[in-house]
């Protein structure tokens, strides 16, 4: 069972920089996912106006009939966000974990270039580990 | 001396006793200050071996420092005249001060007389770093292989020392592997000293 349909990382400017699925439901090609990421950051920086509440720091949850969408904004602007199955609980950690790994294994990286996609193998590895260990730990819940 | 019961202040900073230290770094500030260092070494140079040449010429600076430091703090100056007893020295000793923990593995080289290879299965300036592809066979190692050569070399044993891949089956990650290959004059006195 596949809680989590698909990450998306995206840059302080919009530019996708990270996409991954996790089964057909939530599979796209290239060129969707890059819309979904620039229509994300457009709506979460509109958003962030438009909320009646002051200092508000952008979209944490959206609801839908058939999924769930949970967002983390790093305080640099970096948005890490995931689609998942509807009332899937514990996103919000996974989300950190994930920053973590984020700063970890690709900002010490020197081969890294801000900004751009992510290429790098450690990242994937223990992205992958992180995934599994949430998704046995859903199961056994 | 030790142990008044209140510091005593040194009036000359050479008087101070060569304390210990503090034993613990925080392993993100080294991990992000060894990533600039190679980022700006990649600046300045136009082939990777350039680079890996580069890394090793600060290791090795790094290497005859450590030497002298711990010859004095460990070893209570006394000087390593054989080739097992630096080697160990370096297996263990060094690689404790400055990884935390002895190295894996330190072996002999079936082909040749003069090679000897300590084994890790990841180093811990790699921790964090993902080589690109076509970046083909460089390995940031080549700062620790550095390391053991300015110890190596200072200690009066040349050597050359480079950092190599070496995959292992069943495992995604390849070990890390540095091969230190002893002059000549090494071996012959070595032979000499029965």
């Amino acid at each position: 069972m596949a809680a989590i349909y698909s990450l998306y990382i995206i840059n302080n400017s919009g530019g996708l920089i990270f996409y991954k699925d996790y089964g057909s439901k939530g599979r796209m090609d290239t060129n969707d996912s890059l819309r979904v990421a620039s229509l994300w950051h457009s709506m979460h920086a509109i958003l962030q106006q438009l909320s009646p509440i002051n200092g508000c720091s952008g979209i944490e949850l959206l609801e839908a009939d058939t999924f769930d969408l949970h967002c983390f904004q790093s305080l640099t602007g970096t948005k890490f966000f995931v689609v998942c199955e509807t009332g899937t609980q514990h996103m919000e950690a996974l989300l950190k974990v994930i920053y973590e790994l984020y700063t970890d294994y690709v900002l010490k990286n020197p081969f890294y270039e801000m900004e751009m996609p992510i290429r790098c193998e450690l990242f994937d590895i223990n992205l992958t580990q992180a995934i599994q260990k949430d998704r046995v730990a859903l199961l056994g819940r | 001396m030790i142990g008044t019961g209140k510091i005593k202040q040194y009036a000359n900073v050479l008087d101070k006793p060569l304390g210990k230290g503090k034993q613990e770094v925080s392993l993100s500030a080294f991990a992000f200050l060894f990533s600039e260092l190679v980022q700006y070494n990649q600046t300045q140079v136009d082939n990777i071996s350039e680079l890996e040449t580069r890394l090793e010429d600060a290791g090795y600076a790094v290497g005859a420092r450590v030497l002298e430091l711990l010859c004095h703090r460990d070893k209570g100056n006394r000087r390593e005249t054989r080739l097992l007893g630096i080697l160990s020295f370096v297996h263990s000793t060094v690689w404790k001060v400055l990884f935390g923990k002895v190295a894996d593995s330190l072996e002999k080289g079936t082909e040749h007389e003069d090679e000897y290879m300590i084994s890790e299965k990841e180093l811990l300036v790699n921790r964090f770093i993902s080589i690109p592809k076509d970046m083909g066979t460089f390995h940031c190692g080549a700062f620790v292989a550095g390391i053991v050569k300015g110890v190596l070399e200072n200690a009066g044993f040349p050597a050359v020392v480079t950092a190599h891949f070496v995959p292992v089956e069943g495992q995604q990650r390849p070990r890390t592997t540095i091969l230190i290959k002893f002059a000549e004059e090494v071996l012959r006195r070595e032979a000499r000293l029965g």
